[in-house]
């Protein structure tokens, strides 16, 4: 009898762990057989901790299970999926996820995340294998054919940074995974590593194939200790069954693969500055050109790629380009995970094709704000997205329709805010986000966001007239076309959205 | 600059043997003494400047830039606030300010009896159970401020 509790940090924070104590001492003292499995979540994170049985029909779900739940579980027979209050019914059946497009995270609260058996019996490596039969320029190929684009933020095309790895001719080469996610609203790359990181490690052996790479590196924020320990753990049974390392599934083909920490800097999920950071250095960006594909890790061609990207290998390979490049719409191909984050009543992960409206995200799925109270706006792709409106839900999430209204997908992360936030706020906090977080290397980012900050606390405080507005929205325009990356370059859009669609949030403040 | 210990110089001599090889090791290296020591002395810098020829200004630049490493050892239990915006969506400013009146402190600040150092953190990828505290590398969700009390009275009651 196999029971199922996630590990996945989300559920532990909401006391999974205890959970799993508590069903394990009740079958240690009831002399019941089980098998614990401590899975990753589902991603129906208001359900956490979700306890799932295994039945002939497939696994039923229990959840928001507490401690002092438990013995009520047991003796409603919940091992043989007994009715109980708690009973959400079959996992798979529950709308918010039958209604998704699992292609990415097909495998994320099924498998044991620890095993690399119980990765390959569930269909795991069929791409890397499909990868090994293929010639290095057919693989490339295949994720271009794709459509696949860089799911961190910038969505670039991902097959062509691999060509370009793969025509540069160097010595040594690399792989590197940006595992930096530090855009808050986003957990989809941590949810992945935690739930099923073989899916990641299968990904980026099979980059190195294709571009002729025999060593990559994880970056991994150092705020995520549970993904670090499943990650490092994961690698070491990935080696001891020969899917790494000289000769990985005895292919003659080489890969090695491990993972270094990050140090709680926001500006390191910036490729460049993520190089920076992985050779030691303070991650302070550097200027492009040369490309990273030209010119990266230790100054050799160098792939770097966001986890979920490199996570949407294996499936691109195993069923074909045509096959995921079916889903999504325009030029946006695919399936993304959404992170349905902060005032909502149901947050989660939602692994869907392009193409669905905000409303069907925070009404259908999020179930509306978490307080009861109207939502007023989002801000979509984190720290440097913009805010939009509430009436402007009815936009598409895709790269380009989001992208016609000022806004960006960003890495699909979607926070929601109801009708007692205050706008001027949130604008002055992009600004102090900025300040906390600029590597310092140029001006507009490193003076500008303090100034902003400055001007922003002014506004709030009432002071009369529009000079400051008119000079802070002088100062995201210097911000926006004088910054060497994105941090600097991008902070205006929180802002400047901000003060767009929410002028009475700015204007007219009283005195303090 | 205040020497090394004893003990001190012997962790980081081992994590530079142990270390030191690989690829631009020296942030690896930073995590390992600080795992051990609770944060980097000062007395380091120059040892390990010398050790991996880097010049003492850049060992120094590289343990200022990143938020993680401390140069002060901290209280026996560190708690991380999230700041980011799902947090403050549900109330993170609330639980800040809440946070640092209860331990009479500020960010980056220890508690009078050293048994708490608080820090604010830019986003734990707990979003979807906003507001999120770390205590000592544990995650924690939808804590508002009866639910940190209980937290911070765990810590107490030496669980």
């Amino acid at each position: 009898m196999k029971v199922f509790v996630p590990r996945d940090a989300a559920a532990l924070s909401l006391g999974a762990e205890a959970v799993a104590r508590a069903i394990s001492e009740y079958a240690d003292a009831h002399n019941l057989r089980l098998t614990l499995v401590r899975n990753g979540t589902r991603g129906m994170t208001w359900l956490e901790p979700l306890v799932e049985v295994e039945s002939a029909r497939g696994r039923i779900a229990y959840g928001p299970v507490t401690p002092a739940e438990v013995p009520g579980l047991f003796a409603a027979d919940f091992l043989r999926g007994g009715p109980h209050p708690l009973c959400q019914g079959l996992t798979e059946e529950i709308a918010y996820f039958k209604q998704q497009q699992r292609l990415t995270f097909a495998r994320v609260g099924v498998v044991d995340p620890l095993s690399a058996a119980d990765y390959v019996a569930h269909g795991g490596y069929a791409g890397l294998k499909q990868a090994l039969t293929l010639t290095p320029a057919a693989i490339v190929q295949a994720v271009l054919d794709s459509g696949l684009r860089g799911r961190g933020g910038a969505a670039f095309p991902t097959g062509i940074k691999w060509k370009t790895v793969l025509d540069a001719p160097a010595p040594q080469k690399y792989v590197t995974c940006n595992a930096d996610e530090g855009d808050s609203g986003t957990f989809a790359d941590r949810m992945l590593m935690e739930g099923d990181p073989f899916c990641l490690i299968e990904g980026m052996t099979i980059a190195g194939i294709a571009v002729g790479a025999t060593q990559g590196y994880i970056y991994l924020r150092a705020e995520y200790p549970h993904a670090y320990r499943t990650l490092k753990a994961a690698l070491e049974d990935a080696y001891r069954g020969g899917f790494l390392g000289a000769n990985l599934l005895d292919s003659g083909r080489r890969f090695d693969l491990e993972v270094r920490l990050g140090a709680g800097a926001y500006i390191c999920g910036e490729e460049t500055s993520m190089l920076e950071s992985l050779e030691g250095r303070r991650g302070e960006v550097r200027v492009r050109p040369p490309l990273p594909a030209i010119k990266g890790l230790f100054g050799q061609p160098t792939i770097v790629n966001n986890v979920i990207s490199l996570s949407s290998v294996p499936v691109i390979l195993e069923k074909g380009a045509a096959y995921y490049r079916d889903f999504g719409v325009g030029k946006s191909r695919g399936t993304l995970p959404i992170q349905l984050a902060g005032n909502l009543k149901r947050g989660g992960l939602v692994e869907r094709a392009f193409g669905v409206t905000l409303r069907e995200l925070l009404y259908d799925y999020g179930g509306g704000s978490a307080s009861g109270r109207p939502l007023r706006a989002v801000q979509v792709g984190g720290p440097l997205g913009a805010y939009i409106p509430a009436s402007q839900f009815d936009t598409p999430v895709d790269y380009e329709a989001l992208s016609a209204i000022g806004a960006l997908l960003g890495h699909g992360g979607i926070v929601a805010f109801d009708d007692t936030v205050d706008m001027a706020q949130m604008a002055r906090y992009a600004m102090e986000f900025c300040a906390e977080e600029s590597c310092g290397k140029c001006t507009p980012c490193r003076i500008g966001s303090t100034r902003g900050v400055e001007l922003m606390d002014r506004i709030l405080q009432g002071e009369p007239g529009d000079a400051n507005l008119d000079l802070v929205q002088e100062l995201c325009e210097t911000m926006l076309h004088g910054s060497l990356c994105g941090l600097g370059g991008m902070t205006p859009f929180p802002v400047q959205s901000a003060i767009k669609h929410f002028p009475e949030d700015f204007r007219g403040r009283t005195r303090q | 600059m205040q020497a090394l210990l004893p003990a001190q110089r012997e962790t980081v001599r081992r994590q530079l043997t142990l270390l030191k090889s690989q690829p631009g090791p020296l942030i690896e290296i930073l995590h390992a003494i600080q795992g051990e020591l609770g944060f980097i002395p000062e007395g380091a810098v120059p040892l390990l400047a010398e050790e991996l020829n880097l010049s003492r200004a850049e060992v120094h630049g590289v343990i200022t830039f990143y938020h993680f490493f401390r140069r002060h050892p901290p209280g026996r239990h560190t708690v991380q606030v999230c700041r980011a915006e799902s947090c403050q969506a549900m109330g993170g400013a609330a639980l800040e300010a809440h946070a640092k009146a209860r331990l009479g402190v500020d960010f980056h600040e220890t508690s009078a009896d050293g048994e708490v150092t608080l820090e604010p953190v830019f986003c734990l990828g707990n979003c979807s159970c906003s507001p999120a505290v770390m205590i000592d590398g544990e995650l924690h969700g939808r804590v508002d401020a009866a639910r940190f009390d209980a937290l911070l009275a765990d810590l107490k009651g030496g669980r």
